[in-house]
């Protein structure tokens, strides 16, 4: 915990109207480090993305990338920064190719048409779509659309990754696939990935550490083991008859 | 599989293309004078909209005002021809210069505000005619009783001053067309073509991957008004005089639209199948309704079979001709 962190964000908080989505939310990911964002429906966790990603501005605190301030900036330069995410309800270029959608990712790195698209091949060879690669993206299956998500902004070489529900809606063996490629990935490259996800086998499984948010704010966090026993967590999901359960049992 | 079909396809395209640049080469020697200024009417409605497709069909941005640049390239290099004898070349350029300005500033008051969509449409609109009103009251350019070029003998043919036969502009024409061919062909296979397309079918998505949205519209705007106006100078000495109410005109916005559209949005080819479609259409409805009296049976049967190309083929028309010649890779 001696070096800084890559990430790290410090007091977010965002209203809209009346409904105070995120208050207050501090965490940090470390370099290569894999942490996962849960929490029930409307616990603030794709607003807390698009403060990161640059979609809106918070109205309180501070979002820091490898030392550097990126609060406030837009979408494009938080990605410039190194901010790559991929959204919760898919954006596929839908008239464009799969390999000329990873390209587009690619683009930021190159101007090069020939580099992007070797840079492109490999990320699609990686994520196992290389057999799509000439598929127009609106055709695809929505496994293959998330996965599509993935390799876009991978493509953007980030230094985090940030993942909206990429799972959901993968078979449970391509779950455990989509896990090894990034616990890989992050292993490799020091990718740092901050993911939000309902699929608990794939937050167990691939999460170095867990931040917990209800009602916008952060309940909890820790290790996988820590976080899977915290009352806390177990009364924003089960109700608190569950935890009465539990504490009695 | 894939990797091996494309050197036939692109060899059967270039082929293609050959064959087209010759055939319309020769056509001035084969056929009379009626049918080379009917010609002129297609390469103009071709270039035209090419110079659309840019900011439409490769980026997404609905413009329904581009008889304002037509007018702006018209009017600039026409005025300054009679005025200051300034040679239509150079005049063009100027126009170029004023059409970008315009058009990237338009864009950029309306991205900035994020007026998009129809509103944006709607925008474009309201400044060709803020422009159209104008004119009419520019006595400089002669208002609204028109602005005229001196008409020499058209025997004399003069490149540089664009004074010359209906088969020069012919030829200048079908070089300017073939140049945006060209031009819009590299765009596409450059980072910024990408990017076009890329804020075409998902901005948010686009501006995640990095993309300054907000420059990369305002340029592909800039760059189609500056193309429209080059053919509206082309226009005005093809013409030789220009009224506001013409020139400015919203029919003329749509008629530009009107040949992408059918031949094919976004594609490269589809502006110029559009137009020859559209044009030769439009002159075989003349001369059909010519044998009956009954009034605006041209324009109904038009319409019909616009409606007709609309609802069997959305895409346009090229892309369904290029699978049926195999030029195009197949796109699943």
């Amino acid at each position: 915990m001696s070096a800084p962190p890559l990430l790290e964000v410090c007091g977010l908080a965002k209203r809209f109207r009346g409904l105070q989505a995120v208050d207050g939310v501090s965490f940090a990911v470390p370099k290569g480090g894999i942490v996962a964002l849960i929490g029930p429906n409307g616990a603030g966790k794709t607003t807390t993305f698009n403060l990161i990603a640059g979609v809106f501005a918070p109205d309180i605190g501070r979002v820091v990338l490898d030392g550097t301030d990126i609060t406030g900036l837009r979408a494009d330069q938080a990605c410039r920064a190194g901010i790559g995410r991929t959204f919760q309800v898919v954006k596929p270029f839908g008239a464009l190719t799969v390999l000329e959608n990873v390209m587009v990712g690619a683009f930021k790195a190159t101007a090069d048409r020939t580099a992007a698209r070797h840079a492109a091949l490999a990320i699609l060879d990686r994520l196992g779509l290389a057999d799509k690669a000439g598929t127009v993206a609106k055709s695809l299956t929505l496994p293959d659309r998330k996965k599509l998500e993935t390799a876009r902004a991978l493509a953007t070489r980030p230094k985090i990754l940030l993942l909206d529900e990429v799972m959901s809606g993968l078979r449970p063996t391509e779950i455990d696939a989509m896990v090894r490629t990034f616990a890989d990935l992050s292993r490799e490259m020091g990718l740092a990935i901050l993911l939000t996800e309902h699929v608990m086998r794939a937050v167990m499984a691939l999460s170095h550490h867990i931040v917990v948010l209800h009602h916008g704010q952060k309940i909890c966090e820790g290790t996988p083991e820590q976080v899977s026993r915290d009352p806390r967590v177990l009364e924003c999901y089960l109700g608190s008859a569950a935890t009465a359960a539990a504490g009695s049992g | 599989m894939r990797s091996r079909r494309f050197p036939i396809v692109q060899r059967r395209a270039a082929a293609a293309l050959a064959l087209f640049v010759a055939a319309m080469l020769a056509l001035p020697f084969f056929v009379n004078g009626y049918i080379v200024s009917v010609l002129v009417v297609v390469l103009f409605a071709a270039y035209f909209g090419q110079a659309w497709n840019i900011v439409t069909g490769f980026a997404g941005q609905l413009s329904l005002g581009h008889a304002l640049y037509v007018g702006l390239g018209a009017y600039i290099s026409a005025a300054l021809f009679t005025h200051y004898g300034v040679p239509p070349w150079i005049g063009m350029l100027a126009g170029v210069v004023i059409a970008a300005l315009v058009g990237g500033i338009i864009a950029a008051l309306s991205f900035r505000f994020r007026v998009g969509g129809v509103y944006f449409a709607l925008l474009t609109i309201a400044f060709a005619e803020f422009t159209r009103i104008l004119f009419d009251h520019f006595n400089w350019v002669g208002a609204a009783s028109g602005l005229f070029l001196p008409v020499s003998s058209l025997a004399r043919t003069d490149v540089l001053l664009l004074r010359g036969s209906p088969v020069m502009f012919y030829y200048l024409l079908l070089g300017l067309t073939l140049g945006a061919l060209a031009l819009c062909h590299d765009l596409l296979r450059r980072r910024i073509g990408y990017y076009w397309q890329a804020i075409r079918e998902d901005e948010e998505a686009a501006q995640a991957l990095g993309i300054d949205v907000f420059r990369y519209k305002v340029a592909a705007m800039a760059l189609s008004a500056a193309m429209t106006s080059v053919g509206g100078a082309f226009l005005a000495f093809y013409e030789n005089n220009l009224y506001p109410d013409t020139v400015f005109a919203v029919g003329r916005s749509i008629e530009i639209i009107t040949a992408p559209i059918i031949g094919g949005l976004g594609t490269l080819f589809g502006p110029i199948l559009g137009a020859v479609v559209l044009t030769t259409l439009g002159e075989a409805m003349t001369s059909l309704s010519s044998g009956f009296t009954v009034n605006g049976l041209k324009q109904w049967c038009y319409g019909a079979a616009l409606l007709l190309i609309v609802a069997l083929q959305p895409a346009g028309l090229w892309p369904w001709l290029r699978a049926r010649l195999g030029l195009g890779a197949v796109r699943r």
